[in-house]
């Protein structure tokens, strides 16, 4: 499904990112997935009267329309509240380009359809200053080259396999899985009775 | 050929093979609680798919109810922990909600109840799920929409991690406890720098450690980045999976559940257990650490320019100056709890300190058992006492509390806090709140100092 994404980038570069100041806890306590957008990053956006923090660069012009974020090291890290992602797609935002991401951020965002391209530090922080222009960037991302292009240069960057198949074809994991459902059963035959868990009720 | 523990448990996990290079991995336990399942039982009613194995999963109330008296939930917190007993009872699911006497902090609960044993594979809804591999058993934290496909599926897509081994040699200090270790592990590796690993512990000092300390290692892996952490199963595992409610109904054998003694791992970390000194966190990621005995670092001491960026934003965010002796700086709060430590290890830790001495004046300080179990093993110890006498609020319930901050112990903006927790991020505690993350020992000994202080000139030399 998603090919290319091609957007302004914000930049970011804040270090250790984590899911807290992603999707702080007073958006938690919700049992649907809607209405989180208020809620991504919303402690950087907000200040305490809930009007917007003008330092806050997805509060300035040009970046208030970036799709793509270039982001610091280890960025989804803590928490592994989904919400956070979520948070972020409804945002508008389709992609955090960095140089590394925490695994359960890594793996929630695969499920929603946010890309997050892998470069190394170089690369990282050249888009950083290249996102800090403002210009109108034009950086584009072709998932399914693994390439990123923007001011005049094109990089490659990092993505499992599966993860790009999973953001190209927009599958859901659950009902492909149950396809596999005479695989699943053969492994449970094969179980010994005493390795199954029974929690007592 | 050679394996590592984490390649055993994968192994012995792998339902099958998928084209794009992932697995399929059986989960035998998913632990769910209030807040990070609601969307996928949603999602299992949209998509029309019943749970696949009822009986292996567990629901505890946790982090949204309140740890005071008779307090009832808000509104929106009633709103998760009703949604999750409906959906636990629609699908016949265990759940051990308020007022259960297995009720508590699902970390501490499943190892309580006898649910974890070496070999197997656990996941949550929750990053502290590698809380598992003190037992020889692999656990890690999961997002929402796995937690639905674990209830249709009982497995998991999953990305085989390349293995790290960190060896902690020698003996420990006097003082030093597990969360000390752990901590200058994450300092060391850094937050993030075991992204992409399982990590497994190893060396004389982890074997010395009782589960409680094991426990509180493996727990915060995670905030290494590790999606695994692993300590080999050994007599002392063996030994602690006994006389729980679950235990003998079921085995994982097969396997020894250690790493064959050649086992070839892609990263390795040495760490003498000597060096370690009692250490509480300066920062706001919980690699910013130093010694109690230390002072608050300097741009200088910042190797790269990310590093001294970090600085400048988290002594900003912490009130704090560079060059500060640690020793000097007072707290507002104290707070013992948390799937890191609130176990009955920790709280003797902590009464151990607090005996005989009192929170000095302006410290709210509080204790949050791990679950209804600990509290009552700790009120026949007359632990309570001696938090009470001490000046500690000893909290009837159980939760996670102020580790997160989902509930009402909710620090205020600039509030200074020693806490036993896992997290020191920005808002984690209450939105400005300042968190400093050390050993419970070390938290009773800030209470009682009101700033923070050396728990080593608390304690009898050699104790």
């Amino acid at each position: 499904m998603t090919k290319t994404i091609t957007s302004w980038c914000a930049p970011l570069p804040i270090a250790n990112v984590d899911t807290d100041i992603i999707m702080p806890k007073r958006f938690l306590k919700t049992i649907t997935r809607e209405g989180l957008a208020e809620g991504a990053f919303a402690d950087l956006r907000f200040d305490d009267e809930g009007d917007p923090r003008p330092e806050f660069v997805l509060n300035k012009e040009p970046w208030r329309k970036a799709s793509i974020l270039v982001v610091g090291d280890n960025f989804g890290c803590g928490s592994s509240r989904e919400h956070a992602v979520w948070g972020l797609v409804q945002l508008g935002i389709q992609a955090c380009i960095g140089t590394g991401f925490a695994g359960i951020f890594y793996d929630n965002a695969r499920k929603n359809g946010l890309a997050l391209p892998i470069v190394d530090s170089d690369c990282r922080d050249h888009l950083l200053r290249f996102a800090d222009k403002g210009q109108r960037s034009d950086l584009s991302i072709d998932i399914a080259e693994r390439t990123l292009h923007a001011d005049g240069k094109t990089y490659e960057f990092k993505m499992d396999d599966a993860t790009r198949q999973s953001l190209l074809d927009g599958r859901d994991d659950t009902l492909d899985t149950l396809k596999l459902i005479n695989e699943i059963q053969t492994y449970e035959s094969n179980l010994d009775a005493v390795r199954r868990v029974r929690v007592l009720k | 050929m050679t394996r590592t523990l984490y390649d055993k448990l994968v192994d012995s996990h792998k339902v099958c093979d998928l084209p794009d290079g992932d697995i399929v991995v059986y989960v035998d336990l998913h632990i769910m609680n209030e807040y990070t399942s609601p969307q996928a039982f949603s999602g299992l009613g949209a998509k029309g798919v019943n749970v696949r194995q009822p009986e292996a999963h567990l629901a505890v109330v946790d982090h949204v109810n309140s740890t005071r008296h008779n307090i009832a939930p808000d509104t929106a917190s009633k709103l998760l922990i009703d949604n999750l007993e409906q959906n636990c009872l629609q699908h016949g699911i265990a759940f051990y909600g308020l007022g259960d006497a297995r009720q508590g902090i699902e970390h501490v609960v499943v190892p309580e109840q006898g649910l974890v044993a070496p070999g197997m594979l656990v996941a949550c809804g929750d990053s502290h799920t590698t809380t598992y591999g003190a037992f020889g058993a692999l656990g890690f934290g999961i997002g929402t929409s796995e937690v639905e496909h674990v209830l249709a599926t009982q497995t998991l897509r999953y990305k085989r991690m390349k293995n790290l081994l960190v060896t902690v040699e020698g003996d420990l200090a006097h003082g030093v406890t597990a969360k000390d270790v752990i901590i200058c592990i994450v300092e060391e590796i850094g937050a993030g720098g075991a992204n992409g690993f399982a990590v497994e512990f190893a060396g004389s000092a982890i074997r010395s450690l009782g589960m409680a300390g094991r426990m509180t290692i493996c727990n915060m892996a995670v905030e290494l980045g590790a999606r695994a952490a692993l300590i080999g199963a050994d007599e002392t595992t063996y030994q602690a999976i006994e006389n729980k409610a679950h235990s003998g109904s079921f085995r994982f054998e097969g396997e020894n559940w250690q790493s064959d003694p050649n086992a070839e791992f892609d990263r390795s970390v040495f760490i003498d257990a000597k060096t370690i000194a009692p250490l509480v966190t300066w920062g706001t990621s919980p690699d910013q650490c130093v010694s109690i005995d230390g002072s608050i670092p300097s741009d200088g001491d910042m190797a790269s320019p990310q590093q001294k960026a970090a600085l400048t934003r988290a002594l900003n965010y912490m009130g704090l100056k560079s060059g500060q002796s640690v020793q000097d700086i007072p707290i507002d709060r104290a707070f013992i709890g948390s799937c890191t430590n609130s176990r009955i290890e920790d709280l003797r830790d902590a009464a151990r300190i607090l005996s005989g001495r009192h929170v000095a004046s302006g410290v709210t300080a509080v204790v949050v058992p791990g679950s209804a179990a600990t509290r009552i093993q700790a009120e026949q110890e007359g632990l309570d006492t001696i938090f009470r006498e001490a000046g500690f609020e000893w909290r009837p319930e159980s939760g996670c509390s102020m580790c997160l901050a989902m509930n009402d112990d909710i620090a205020n903006d600039g509030e200074r806090i020693a806490s036993s927790t896992n997290r020191n991020f920005e808002g984690r505690q209450g939105r400005g709140a300042r968190t400093h993350l050390m050993s419970p020992a070390m938290v009773a000994t800030a209470a009682v100092a009101g700033k923070l202080a050396d728990v080593r000139k608390f304690i009898g030399a050699g104790a």
